[in-house]
Protein backbone atom coordinates (compact mmCIF):
# COMPACT_ATOMS: atom_id res chain seq x y z
CA UNK A 1 0.00 0.00 0.00
CA UNK A 2 1.20 3.45 -0.82
CA UNK A 3 -0.32 6.93 -0.61
CA UNK A 4 -0.72 8.49 -4.04
CA UNK A 5 1.05 11.60 -2.72
CA UNK A 6 4.08 9.41 -2.17
CA UNK A 7 3.92 7.92 -5.65
CA UNK A 8 3.70 11.47 -6.93
CA UNK A 9 6.85 12.51 -5.08
CA UNK A 10 8.77 9.55 -6.46
CA UNK A 11 7.53 10.18 -9.98
CA UNK A 12 8.61 13.81 -9.77
CA UNK A 13 12.20 12.84 -9.05
CA UNK A 14 12.24 10.42 -11.96
CA UNK A 15 10.64 12.87 -14.36
CA UNK A 16 12.69 15.78 -13.09
CA UNK A 17 15.75 14.05 -14.47
CA UNK A 18 14.14 13.68 -17.89
CA UNK A 19 12.47 17.07 -18.25
CA UNK A 20 14.70 19.96 -17.43
CA UNK A 21 11.89 22.50 -17.77
CA UNK A 22 9.96 20.85 -14.95
CA UNK A 23 9.86 23.09 -11.86
CA UNK A 24 8.17 22.48 -8.53
CA UNK A 25 6.57 25.09 -6.29
CA UNK A 26 5.66 24.48 -2.66
CA UNK A 27 3.89 26.41 0.09
CA UNK A 28 5.57 25.13 3.29
CA UNK A 29 4.23 21.60 2.94
CA UNK A 30 7.05 19.86 1.14
CA UNK A 31 7.17 16.85 3.40
CA UNK A 32 3.40 16.50 3.44
CA UNK A 33 2.92 16.72 -0.32
CA UNK A 34 6.16 14.82 -0.88
CA UNK A 35 8.15 17.27 -2.92
CA UNK A 36 11.15 17.13 -0.58
CA UNK A 37 12.84 14.44 -2.68
CA UNK A 38 12.66 16.64 -5.75
CA UNK A 39 13.83 19.62 -3.69
CA UNK A 40 16.93 17.75 -2.61
CA UNK A 41 17.73 16.40 -6.02
CA UNK A 42 17.01 19.55 -8.03
CA UNK A 43 17.38 22.50 -5.64
CA UNK A 44 17.65 24.93 -8.57
CA UNK A 45 14.26 23.93 -9.86
CA UNK A 46 12.52 23.82 -6.52
CA UNK A 47 10.81 27.07 -5.58
CA UNK A 48 9.73 27.50 -1.97
CA UNK A 49 6.99 30.14 -1.78
CA UNK A 50 6.06 30.01 1.90
CA UNK A 51 2.53 29.87 3.25
CA UNK A 52 1.14 31.95 0.41
CA UNK A 53 -0.81 29.79 -2.02
CA UNK A 54 -2.31 32.59 -4.12
CA UNK A 55 1.09 33.98 -4.87
CA UNK A 56 2.42 30.49 -5.55
CA UNK A 57 -0.28 29.87 -8.15
CA UNK A 58 0.28 33.23 -9.81
CA UNK A 59 4.04 32.69 -9.89
CA UNK A 60 3.44 29.23 -11.37
CA UNK A 61 1.37 30.86 -14.10
CA UNK A 62 4.23 33.26 -14.85
CA UNK A 63 6.67 30.39 -15.09
CA UNK A 64 4.31 28.47 -17.37
CA UNK A 65 3.87 31.49 -19.63
CA UNK A 66 7.66 31.58 -19.88
CA UNK A 67 8.05 28.01 -21.06
CA UNK A 68 8.44 26.03 -17.85
CA UNK A 69 6.21 23.22 -16.67
CA UNK A 70 5.41 24.18 -13.09
CA UNK A 71 3.89 21.82 -10.53
CA UNK A 72 2.22 23.95 -7.85
CA UNK A 73 1.57 21.76 -4.83
CA UNK A 74 -0.27 22.02 -1.53
CA UNK A 75 -3.31 20.54 0.19
CA UNK A 76 -6.36 20.34 -2.08
CA UNK A 77 -8.33 22.55 0.34
CA UNK A 78 -5.84 25.42 0.27
CA UNK A 79 -5.40 25.33 -3.50
CA UNK A 80 -9.08 25.20 -4.31
CA UNK A 81 -9.47 28.06 -1.81
CA UNK A 82 -7.48 30.21 -4.24
CA UNK A 83 -10.14 29.83 -6.88
CA UNK A 84 -10.01 33.24 -8.45
CA UNK A 85 -6.27 33.15 -9.01
CA UNK A 86 -6.68 29.80 -10.72
CA UNK A 87 -9.67 31.09 -12.65
CA UNK A 88 -7.83 34.03 -14.19
CA UNK A 89 -4.06 33.52 -13.98
CA UNK A 90 -4.20 29.82 -14.84
CA UNK A 91 -7.43 28.88 -16.65
CA UNK A 92 -8.32 32.06 -18.51
CA UNK A 93 -4.66 32.73 -19.35
CA UNK A 94 -4.29 29.16 -20.58
CA UNK A 95 -1.19 28.83 -18.46
CA UNK A 96 0.20 25.33 -18.51
CA UNK A 97 0.23 24.86 -14.73
CA UNK A 98 -0.02 21.47 -13.02
CA UNK A 99 -1.94 22.00 -9.81
CA UNK A 100 -1.42 19.16 -7.36
CA UNK A 101 -3.76 18.93 -4.38
CA UNK A 102 -3.03 16.29 -1.76
CA UNK A 103 -4.93 15.40 1.43
CA UNK A 104 -8.23 15.00 -0.34
CA UNK A 105 -11.39 13.85 1.36
CA UNK A 106 -12.33 12.90 4.90
CA UNK A 107 -9.75 10.15 4.44
CA UNK A 108 -7.13 12.45 6.00
CA UNK A 109 -8.70 11.82 9.41
CA UNK A 110 -7.94 13.69 12.63
CA UNK A 111 -6.94 17.11 11.30
CA UNK A 112 -10.58 17.74 10.50
CA UNK A 113 -12.56 19.85 8.08
CA UNK A 114 -10.20 22.78 7.47
CA UNK A 115 -7.51 20.51 6.06
CA UNK A 116 -9.82 18.30 3.97
CA UNK A 117 -10.27 18.86 0.25
CA UNK A 118 -13.99 18.21 -0.09
CA UNK A 119 -15.02 20.56 -2.89
CA UNK A 120 -11.87 20.70 -4.99
CA UNK A 121 -13.13 18.52 -7.86
CA UNK A 122 -16.21 20.68 -8.10
CA UNK A 123 -14.20 23.88 -8.05
CA UNK A 124 -11.61 22.81 -10.60
CA UNK A 125 -14.09 21.06 -12.84
CA UNK A 126 -16.02 24.20 -13.67
CA UNK A 127 -12.97 25.96 -15.10
CA UNK A 128 -12.63 25.66 -18.88
CA UNK A 129 -9.46 23.96 -20.03
CA UNK A 130 -8.48 22.32 -16.75
CA UNK A 131 -8.56 18.55 -16.74
CA UNK A 132 -9.27 16.89 -13.40
CA UNK A 133 -7.55 13.61 -12.61
CA UNK A 134 -7.69 11.50 -9.49
CA UNK A 135 -5.41 8.48 -9.84
CA UNK A 136 -6.37 5.35 -7.95
CA UNK A 137 -3.06 3.75 -7.03
CA UNK A 138 0.70 3.92 -7.31
CA UNK A 139 1.04 2.78 -10.90
CA UNK A 140 -1.73 5.03 -12.17
CA UNK A 141 -0.37 8.03 -10.28
CA UNK A 142 3.07 7.71 -11.86
CA UNK A 143 1.59 7.56 -15.31
CA UNK A 144 -0.82 10.40 -14.62
CA UNK A 145 2.09 12.62 -13.58
CA UNK A 146 3.90 11.84 -16.80
CA UNK A 147 0.69 12.43 -18.74
CA UNK A 148 0.40 15.83 -17.06
CA UNK A 149 3.81 16.79 -18.34
CA UNK A 150 2.93 15.87 -21.91
CA UNK A 151 -0.52 17.43 -21.73
CA UNK A 152 -0.05 20.98 -22.94
CA UNK A 153 -2.79 22.45 -20.73
CA UNK A 154 -3.52 22.98 -17.08
CA UNK A 155 -4.10 19.86 -15.03
CA UNK A 156 -5.54 19.33 -11.56
CA UNK A 157 -4.23 16.21 -9.87
CA UNK A 158 -6.01 15.02 -6.72
CA UNK A 159 -4.02 12.83 -4.35
CA UNK A 160 -4.54 10.97 -1.09
CA UNK A 161 -2.81 11.37 2.23
CA UNK A 162 -3.61 7.80 3.24
CA UNK A 163 -2.06 4.71 1.67
CA UNK A 164 -4.18 2.97 -0.95
CA UNK A 165 -4.18 -0.57 -2.28
CA UNK A 166 -3.03 -1.39 -5.78
CA UNK A 167 -6.05 -1.77 -8.03
CA UNK A 168 -4.47 -1.92 -11.47
CA UNK A 169 -2.37 -4.68 -12.96
CA UNK A 170 1.37 -4.22 -13.39
CA UNK A 171 1.08 -3.77 -17.16
CA UNK A 172 -1.57 -1.07 -16.79
CA UNK A 173 -1.56 1.79 -19.32
CA UNK A 174 -3.20 5.08 -18.30
CA UNK A 175 -5.53 6.51 -20.92
CA UNK A 176 -6.68 10.04 -20.29
CA UNK A 177 -10.46 10.42 -20.17
CA UNK A 178 -11.16 6.69 -20.25
CA UNK A 179 -12.85 4.80 -17.45
CA UNK A 180 -11.15 1.56 -16.45
CA UNK A 181 -13.38 -1.47 -16.12
CA UNK A 182 -12.25 -3.47 -13.09
CA UNK A 183 -15.07 -5.96 -12.85
CA UNK A 184 -17.87 -7.05 -15.16
CA UNK A 185 -21.51 -7.38 -14.17
CA UNK A 186 -24.88 -6.45 -15.58
CA UNK A 187 -27.13 -5.57 -12.64
CA UNK A 188 -25.71 -2.20 -11.86
CA UNK A 189 -22.87 0.12 -12.81
CA UNK A 190 -20.64 1.32 -9.99
CA UNK A 191 -18.46 4.29 -10.85
CA UNK A 192 -15.84 5.20 -8.29
CA UNK A 193 -12.85 7.47 -8.04
CA UNK A 194 -9.75 7.65 -5.86
CA UNK A 195 -9.48 5.88 -2.54
CA UNK A 196 -13.03 4.54 -2.75
CA UNK A 197 -12.40 2.44 -5.85
CA UNK A 198 -10.80 -0.37 -3.90
CA UNK A 199 -13.61 -0.48 -1.32
CA UNK A 200 -16.26 -0.49 -4.02
CA UNK A 201 -14.48 -3.27 -5.86
CA UNK A 202 -14.28 -5.38 -2.71
CA UNK A 203 -17.94 -4.74 -1.94
CA UNK A 204 -18.94 -5.70 -5.48
CA UNK A 205 -16.96 -8.93 -5.30
CA UNK A 206 -18.67 -9.92 -2.09
CA UNK A 207 -22.09 -9.09 -3.49
CA UNK A 208 -21.58 -11.75 -6.14
CA UNK A 209 -22.37 -14.25 -3.40
CA UNK A 210 -25.69 -12.51 -2.91
CA UNK A 211 -26.40 -12.77 -6.60
CA UNK A 212 -25.79 -9.11 -7.31
CA UNK A 213 -23.55 -8.65 -10.33
CA UNK A 214 -22.08 -5.21 -10.50
CA UNK A 215 -19.84 -3.68 -13.10
CA UNK A 216 -17.12 -1.60 -11.46
CA UNK A 217 -15.35 1.20 -13.27
CA UNK A 218 -12.53 3.38 -12.01
CA UNK A 219 -13.05 6.95 -13.16
CA UNK A 220 -9.63 8.55 -12.83
CA UNK A 221 -10.42 11.39 -15.21
CA UNK A 222 -13.38 13.28 -13.85
CA UNK A 223 -13.02 15.97 -16.45
CA UNK A 224 -13.45 15.27 -19.28
CA UNK A 225 -15.78 12.54 -18.10
CA UNK A 226 -15.94 9.35 -20.19
CA UNK A 227 -19.17 10.17 -22.06
CA UNK A 228 -18.85 7.29 -24.47
CA UNK A 229 -18.66 4.76 -21.68
CA UNK A 230 -21.67 6.25 -19.91
CA UNK A 231 -23.84 6.47 -23.00
CA UNK A 232 -23.04 2.95 -24.02
CA UNK A 233 -23.58 1.69 -20.51
CA UNK A 234 -27.00 3.18 -19.92
CA UNK A 235 -28.29 1.16 -22.84
CA UNK A 236 -27.46 -1.93 -20.78
CA UNK A 237 -28.31 -1.05 -17.20
CA UNK A 238 -30.54 1.67 -15.91
CA UNK A 239 -28.96 1.71 -12.54
CA UNK A 240 -25.83 3.66 -11.77
CA UNK A 241 -24.11 4.57 -8.52
CA UNK A 242 -21.16 6.88 -8.02
CA UNK A 243 -18.69 6.87 -5.13
CA UNK A 244 -16.27 9.61 -4.16
CA UNK A 245 -14.58 10.96 -1.03
CA UNK A 246 -15.79 14.43 -2.00
CA UNK A 247 -18.98 16.45 -1.95
CA UNK A 248 -21.73 14.95 -4.09
CA UNK A 249 -22.34 18.49 -5.30
CA UNK A 250 -20.13 19.10 -8.29
CA UNK A 251 -18.00 15.99 -8.07
CA UNK A 252 -17.98 12.70 -9.93
CA UNK A 253 -21.67 12.10 -9.22
CA UNK A 254 -22.58 15.44 -10.74
CA UNK A 255 -20.36 14.89 -13.76
CA UNK A 256 -22.13 11.59 -14.39
CA UNK A 257 -25.56 13.12 -13.80
CA UNK A 258 -24.86 15.87 -16.30
CA UNK A 259 -24.29 13.29 -19.01
CA UNK A 260 -27.00 10.76 -18.29
CA UNK A 261 -29.79 13.17 -17.40
CA UNK A 262 -29.71 14.30 -20.99
CA UNK A 263 -30.59 10.74 -21.94
CA UNK A 264 -33.58 8.53 -21.28
CA UNK A 265 -34.55 7.81 -17.71
CA UNK A 266 -31.92 6.11 -15.63
CA UNK A 267 -31.72 5.63 -11.89
CA UNK A 268 -28.70 7.33 -10.43
CA UNK A 269 -27.52 7.32 -6.83
CA UNK A 270 -24.57 9.43 -5.76
CA UNK A 271 -22.54 8.42 -2.73
CA UNK A 272 -20.23 11.06 -1.30
CA UNK A 273 -20.18 13.85 1.24
CA UNK A 274 -23.80 14.93 1.27
CA UNK A 275 -23.80 18.71 1.60
CA UNK A 276 -22.10 18.73 4.98
CA UNK A 277 -18.72 19.45 6.54
CA UNK A 278 -15.88 17.12 7.35
CA UNK A 279 -14.69 16.53 10.91
CA UNK A 280 -12.00 14.95 13.05
CA UNK A 281 -11.79 11.23 13.65
CA UNK A 282 -9.79 8.27 12.44
CA UNK A 283 -9.95 7.46 8.75
CA UNK A 284 -11.74 4.18 9.45
CA UNK A 285 -14.38 5.80 11.65
CA UNK A 286 -14.95 8.58 9.17
CA UNK A 287 -15.26 6.15 6.27
CA UNK A 288 -17.89 4.25 8.24
CA UNK A 289 -19.71 7.41 9.17
CA UNK A 290 -19.84 8.68 5.58
CA UNK A 291 -20.64 5.26 4.14
CA UNK A 292 -17.32 4.76 2.37
CA UNK A 293 -16.23 1.45 3.88
CA UNK A 294 -16.90 -1.87 2.19
CA UNK A 295 -19.86 -2.85 4.39
CA UNK A 296 -21.64 0.48 4.01
CA UNK A 297 -21.06 0.35 0.28
CA UNK A 298 -22.62 -3.09 0.11
CA UNK A 299 -25.62 -1.85 2.09
CA UNK A 300 -26.12 1.19 -0.10
CA UNK A 301 -25.93 -0.89 -3.27
CA UNK A 302 -28.49 -3.32 -1.91
CA UNK A 303 -30.77 -0.52 -0.77
CA UNK A 304 -30.57 1.09 -4.18
CA UNK A 305 -31.43 -2.21 -5.87
CA UNK A 306 -34.14 -2.78 -3.27
CA UNK A 307 -32.44 -5.98 -2.32
CA UNK A 308 -31.88 -5.22 1.33
CA UNK B 1 3.96 42.64 38.29
CA UNK B 2 3.61 41.40 41.83
CA UNK B 3 5.24 38.17 42.80
CA UNK B 4 2.17 36.30 43.96
CA UNK B 5 0.34 37.07 40.76
CA UNK B 6 3.31 36.04 38.70
CA UNK B 7 3.65 32.73 40.54
CA UNK B 8 -0.03 32.11 39.94
CA UNK B 9 0.29 32.69 36.21
CA UNK B 10 3.38 30.51 36.04
CA UNK B 11 1.45 27.77 37.71
CA UNK B 12 -1.31 28.10 35.12
CA UNK B 13 1.29 27.97 32.36
CA UNK B 14 2.70 24.71 33.68
CA UNK B 15 -0.74 23.14 33.92
CA UNK B 16 -1.59 24.26 30.40
CA UNK B 17 1.63 22.77 29.03
CA UNK B 18 0.95 19.47 30.75
CA UNK B 19 -2.55 19.37 29.33
CA UNK B 20 -1.23 20.13 25.83
CA UNK B 21 1.19 17.22 26.04
CA UNK B 22 -1.39 14.81 27.42
CA UNK B 23 -4.03 15.81 24.91
CA UNK B 24 -1.79 15.44 21.86
CA UNK B 25 -0.30 12.19 23.13
CA UNK B 26 -3.72 10.69 23.63
CA UNK B 27 -4.98 11.86 20.24
CA UNK B 28 -1.87 10.50 18.56
CA UNK B 29 -1.66 13.58 16.37
CA UNK B 30 -1.61 17.36 16.66
CA UNK B 31 0.79 20.27 16.85
CA UNK B 32 2.87 20.45 20.04
CA UNK B 33 5.54 22.99 19.00
CA UNK B 34 3.28 25.88 18.13
CA UNK B 35 0.93 25.14 21.01
CA UNK B 36 3.70 25.30 23.61
CA UNK B 37 5.05 28.59 22.27
CA UNK B 38 1.65 30.21 22.80
CA UNK B 39 1.18 29.38 26.44
CA UNK B 40 2.27 32.54 28.31
CA UNK B 41 0.51 34.80 25.82
CA UNK B 42 -2.76 32.91 26.23
CA UNK B 43 -2.46 32.60 30.00
CA UNK B 44 -1.89 36.32 30.39
CA UNK B 45 -4.69 37.24 28.02
CA UNK B 46 -7.29 34.90 29.45
CA UNK B 47 -6.50 35.38 33.15
CA UNK B 48 -5.46 39.02 33.23
CA UNK B 49 -7.23 40.71 30.34
CA UNK B 50 -10.15 38.78 28.94
CA UNK B 51 -10.89 37.35 32.39
CA UNK B 52 -13.01 34.64 30.89
CA UNK B 53 -15.15 32.66 33.31
CA UNK B 54 -18.00 30.23 32.92
CA UNK B 55 -20.40 33.03 33.76
CA UNK B 56 -19.25 35.54 31.17
CA UNK B 57 -18.10 33.13 28.48
CA UNK B 58 -20.80 34.04 26.00
CA UNK B 59 -21.58 37.51 27.29
CA UNK B 60 -22.40 39.96 24.52
CA UNK B 61 -19.82 42.44 25.83
CA UNK B 62 -16.99 39.96 26.33
CA UNK B 63 -13.57 40.55 24.88
CA UNK B 64 -13.09 38.41 21.79
CA UNK B 65 -10.16 36.15 21.14
CA UNK B 66 -9.31 34.81 17.68
CA UNK B 67 -6.67 32.12 17.34
CA UNK B 68 -5.70 32.74 13.75
CA UNK B 69 -3.02 30.03 13.83
CA UNK B 70 -5.70 27.41 14.42
CA UNK B 71 -3.36 24.43 14.68
CA UNK B 72 -2.25 25.82 18.08
CA UNK B 73 -5.69 24.96 19.41
CA UNK B 74 -4.54 22.47 22.08
CA UNK B 75 -3.28 25.50 24.01
CA UNK B 76 -6.70 27.10 23.75
CA UNK B 77 -8.57 23.95 24.81
CA UNK B 78 -6.17 23.62 27.75
CA UNK B 79 -6.95 27.20 28.78
CA UNK B 80 -10.67 26.47 28.53
CA UNK B 81 -10.17 23.49 30.81
CA UNK B 82 -8.14 25.55 33.26
CA UNK B 83 -10.94 28.12 33.41
CA UNK B 84 -13.57 25.43 33.82
CA UNK B 85 -15.25 25.80 30.44
CA UNK B 86 -14.20 22.27 29.59
CA UNK B 87 -13.64 19.18 31.68
CA UNK B 88 -10.49 17.11 31.54
CA UNK B 89 -12.69 14.34 30.16
CA UNK B 90 -13.48 16.58 27.18
CA UNK B 91 -9.79 16.95 26.46
CA UNK B 92 -9.51 13.20 26.13
CA UNK B 93 -11.75 13.38 23.07
CA UNK B 94 -9.55 15.84 21.22
CA UNK B 95 -9.52 14.87 17.50
CA UNK B 96 -11.89 11.95 18.05
CA UNK B 97 -15.02 11.26 16.01
CA UNK B 98 -17.97 13.28 17.26
CA UNK B 99 -15.90 15.48 19.57
CA UNK B 100 -16.49 19.19 20.03
CA UNK B 101 -12.71 19.45 20.25
CA UNK B 102 -11.92 19.28 16.56
CA UNK B 103 -8.35 19.13 15.25
CA UNK B 104 -8.69 22.82 14.40
CA UNK B 105 -11.02 25.32 16.13
CA UNK B 106 -14.67 24.91 15.20
CA UNK B 107 -16.99 27.60 16.56
CA UNK B 108 -20.14 25.67 15.79
CA UNK B 109 -19.11 22.56 17.68
CA UNK B 110 -17.54 24.57 20.51
CA UNK B 111 -19.10 28.01 20.96
CA UNK B 112 -16.27 29.31 23.19
CA UNK B 113 -14.18 29.38 20.04
CA UNK B 114 -14.83 32.77 18.48
CA UNK B 115 -13.78 31.94 14.93
CA UNK B 116 -13.27 28.73 12.99
CA UNK B 117 -9.67 28.69 11.84
CA UNK B 118 -7.08 26.24 10.58
CA UNK B 119 -6.66 27.57 7.09
CA UNK B 120 -3.87 30.03 7.85
CA UNK B 121 -4.22 33.71 7.07
CA UNK B 122 -7.92 34.29 7.69
CA UNK B 123 -8.21 35.01 11.40
CA UNK B 124 -6.96 38.57 11.44
CA UNK B 125 -9.57 39.63 8.88
CA UNK B 126 -12.31 38.16 11.06
CA UNK B 127 -10.82 40.00 14.05
CA UNK B 128 -10.85 43.26 12.09
CA UNK B 129 -14.53 42.67 11.36
CA UNK B 130 -15.22 42.08 15.05
CA UNK B 131 -13.33 45.25 15.94
CA UNK B 132 -15.30 47.32 13.43
CA UNK B 133 -18.50 45.77 14.84
CA UNK B 134 -17.56 46.83 18.37
CA UNK B 135 -17.06 50.38 17.11
CA UNK B 136 -20.36 50.39 15.25
CA UNK B 137 -22.15 49.11 18.34
CA UNK B 138 -20.29 51.67 20.49
CA UNK B 139 -19.07 48.92 22.79
CA UNK B 140 -15.72 49.01 24.47
CA UNK B 141 -14.80 45.36 24.41
CA UNK B 142 -11.50 44.41 22.87
CA UNK B 143 -10.49 42.00 20.16
CA UNK B 144 -7.37 39.91 20.64
CA UNK B 145 -5.85 37.89 17.83
CA UNK B 146 -2.80 35.63 17.68
CA UNK B 147 -0.94 35.03 14.44
CA UNK B 148 1.84 32.60 13.57
CA UNK B 149 5.08 33.88 12.07
CA UNK B 150 4.81 31.54 9.09
CA UNK B 151 1.17 32.45 8.81
CA UNK B 152 1.92 36.09 8.05
CA UNK B 153 3.42 35.04 4.73
CA UNK B 154 -0.17 34.80 3.63
CA UNK B 155 -1.26 37.80 1.56
CA UNK B 156 -4.60 38.16 3.29
CA UNK B 157 -2.81 38.99 6.54
CA UNK B 158 -1.35 42.08 4.91
CA UNK B 159 -4.70 43.10 3.52
CA UNK B 160 -6.05 42.89 7.06
CA UNK B 161 -3.05 44.82 8.40
CA UNK B 162 -3.69 47.53 5.83
CA UNK B 163 -7.36 47.80 6.73
CA UNK B 164 -7.27 48.06 10.54
CA UNK B 165 -5.66 51.54 10.82
CA UNK B 166 -8.11 52.94 8.31
CA UNK B 167 -10.91 52.26 10.77
CA UNK B 168 -8.92 53.48 13.79
CA UNK B 169 -9.22 50.12 15.48
CA UNK B 170 -7.55 50.94 18.78
CA UNK B 171 -9.60 48.05 20.20
CA UNK B 172 -7.62 45.50 18.21
CA UNK B 173 -4.63 43.75 19.82
CA UNK B 174 -2.60 41.39 17.71
CA UNK B 175 0.10 39.10 19.07
CA UNK B 176 2.61 37.47 16.78
CA UNK B 177 3.84 34.16 18.15
CA UNK B 178 7.33 34.74 16.76
CA UNK B 179 8.88 31.33 17.33
CA UNK B 180 10.96 31.59 14.12
CA UNK B 181 9.94 28.16 12.85
CA UNK B 182 7.12 27.09 10.54
CA UNK B 183 6.13 23.67 9.24
CA UNK B 184 9.04 22.45 7.16
CA UNK B 185 11.87 24.67 8.35
CA UNK B 186 12.95 27.97 9.91
CA UNK B 187 10.92 30.93 8.69
CA UNK B 188 14.08 32.63 7.43
CA UNK B 189 14.73 29.75 5.07
CA UNK B 190 11.18 29.19 3.85
CA UNK B 191 10.28 32.84 3.22
CA UNK B 192 11.90 35.67 5.18
CA UNK B 193 9.52 38.08 6.89
CA UNK B 194 12.08 40.53 8.30
CA UNK B 195 12.40 43.44 8.79
CA UNK B 196 9.13 42.98 10.55
CA UNK B 197 8.65 45.75 13.12
CA UNK B 198 9.28 48.53 10.64
CA UNK B 199 7.12 46.85 8.02
CA UNK B 200 4.11 46.76 10.29
CA UNK B 201 4.82 50.22 11.68
CA UNK B 202 4.80 51.53 8.14
CA UNK B 203 1.31 50.05 7.85
CA UNK B 204 0.37 52.48 10.63
CA UNK B 205 0.21 50.13 13.59
CA UNK B 206 1.69 50.70 17.01
CA UNK B 207 4.33 47.98 17.30
CA UNK B 208 5.86 46.50 20.46
CA UNK B 209 8.50 43.82 20.88
CA UNK B 210 8.60 41.55 23.92
CA UNK B 211 9.76 38.19 25.16
CA UNK B 212 6.55 36.19 24.82
CA UNK B 213 7.43 33.83 27.68
CA UNK B 214 8.07 36.54 30.24
CA UNK B 215 4.98 37.58 32.20
CA UNK B 216 6.65 40.79 33.41
CA UNK B 217 7.24 41.88 29.85
CA UNK B 218 3.71 41.00 28.73
CA UNK B 219 2.39 42.87 31.75
CA UNK B 220 4.56 45.92 31.05
CA UNK B 221 3.59 46.10 27.44
CA UNK B 222 -0.04 46.38 28.47
CA UNK B 223 0.86 49.15 30.89
CA UNK B 224 2.39 51.02 28.01
CA UNK B 225 -0.48 50.22 25.65
CA UNK B 226 -3.11 51.25 28.15
CA UNK B 227 -1.78 54.79 28.17
CA UNK B 228 -3.93 55.23 25.12
CA UNK B 229 -3.22 55.28 21.45
CA UNK B 230 -5.58 55.51 18.50
CA UNK B 231 -3.75 52.87 16.51
CA UNK B 232 -4.29 49.13 16.44
CA UNK B 233 -1.57 47.34 18.37
CA UNK B 234 0.81 44.71 17.12
CA UNK B 235 2.88 42.92 19.72
CA UNK B 236 5.78 40.93 18.35
CA UNK B 237 6.22 38.26 21.00
CA UNK B 238 9.56 36.50 20.63
CA UNK B 239 8.96 32.90 21.61
CA UNK B 240 10.48 29.44 21.41
CA UNK B 241 8.73 26.72 19.50
CA UNK B 242 8.20 23.76 21.83
CA UNK B 243 8.91 25.94 24.88
CA UNK B 244 9.07 24.06 28.16
CA UNK B 245 9.96 20.64 26.79
CA UNK B 246 13.72 20.54 26.24
CA UNK B 247 13.73 18.05 23.38
CA UNK B 248 11.00 19.93 21.52
CA UNK B 249 12.47 23.39 21.87
CA UNK B 250 13.60 24.89 18.57
CA UNK B 251 13.14 21.58 16.79
CA UNK B 252 11.39 21.80 13.43
CA UNK B 253 10.23 18.20 13.60
CA UNK B 254 7.96 18.86 16.58
CA UNK B 255 5.67 21.09 14.55
CA UNK B 256 3.06 18.49 13.78
CA UNK B 257 3.74 15.14 15.37
CA UNK B 258 2.55 13.62 18.62
CA UNK B 259 4.97 12.43 21.29
CA UNK B 260 4.84 8.73 22.05
CA UNK B 261 4.21 7.53 25.62
CA UNK B 262 7.88 7.59 26.56
CA UNK B 263 8.43 11.08 25.21
CA UNK B 264 5.24 12.24 26.81
CA UNK B 265 6.31 10.96 30.22
CA UNK B 266 9.66 12.63 29.83
CA UNK B 267 8.01 15.90 28.88
CA UNK B 268 5.63 15.83 31.84
CA UNK B 269 8.44 15.02 34.21
CA UNK B 270 10.40 18.02 32.98
CA UNK B 271 7.42 20.29 33.43
CA UNK B 272 6.97 19.27 37.04
CA UNK B 273 10.59 19.49 38.14
C1 LIG C 1 -3.63 28.20 4.11
C2 LIG C 1 -2.82 27.15 4.77
N1 LIG C 1 -1.73 26.67 4.15
C3 LIG C 1 -1.01 25.68 4.72
C4 LIG C 1 -1.36 25.16 5.94
C5 LIG C 1 -0.60 23.99 6.55
N2 LIG C 1 0.12 24.42 7.74
C6 LIG C 1 -0.34 24.16 8.99
S1 LIG C 1 0.61 24.80 10.19
C7 LIG C 1 1.72 25.41 9.07
C8 LIG C 1 2.92 26.17 9.52
C9 LIG C 1 2.54 27.35 10.34
O1 LIG C 1 3.65 28.04 10.76
P1 LIG C 1 3.53 29.20 11.85
O2 LIG C 1 2.48 30.16 11.44
O3 LIG C 1 4.88 29.75 12.05
O4 LIG C 1 2.99 28.44 13.11
P2 LIG C 1 3.82 27.86 14.35
O5 LIG C 1 5.24 27.71 13.95
O6 LIG C 1 3.66 28.85 15.43
O7 LIG C 1 3.18 26.55 14.69
C10 LIG C 1 1.31 25.10 7.77
C11 LIG C 1 2.05 25.46 6.55
C12 LIG C 1 -2.52 25.70 6.55
N3 LIG C 1 -2.97 25.23 7.73
N4 LIG C 1 -3.21 26.69 5.96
Amino acid sequence: MKATRQSFGEALIELGARYDNLVVLDADLLKSVNTHGFAQRFPQRFIQMGIAESNMLGVAAGLALSGFIPFACSFASFLSGRYETIRISVAYSKANVKIVGTHCGVGIGEDGHTQMGLEDISIMRNLPGITVIQPVDDIETRQAVEFAIHHDHAVYLRLTRQPVEQVNKDDYRFEWGKGVVLKEGSDILLLATGALVYNVLQAARELEKENIHARVVNIHTIKPIDRALLLKQIKKTKRIMTFEDHSIIGGLGSAVAEVISEQESVGLKRIGINDTFGESGSMEELYRKFGFDKESIKQSIKRFLRRD
Amino acid sequence: MDKVKKAELENHAREIRARIIKMITLAGSGHPGGSLSLVEILVYLFFEKIKRTRQNALDENRDRFVLSKGHGVPALYAIFAQIGLLKDKDLENFRKLGSKLQGHPDRIKLPYVEASTGSLGQGLSVAVGMAIAAKLKKKDYRIYCVLGDGEIQQGQVWEALMSAPKFNLDNLYVFLDYNKIQLDDWVDKIMPIEPLGSKIESFNWKVYQINGHNFDEIHDVFNKIDQGDQKPKFIIAHTIKGKGVSFMENEVKWHGIAPNREESKKALKELYT
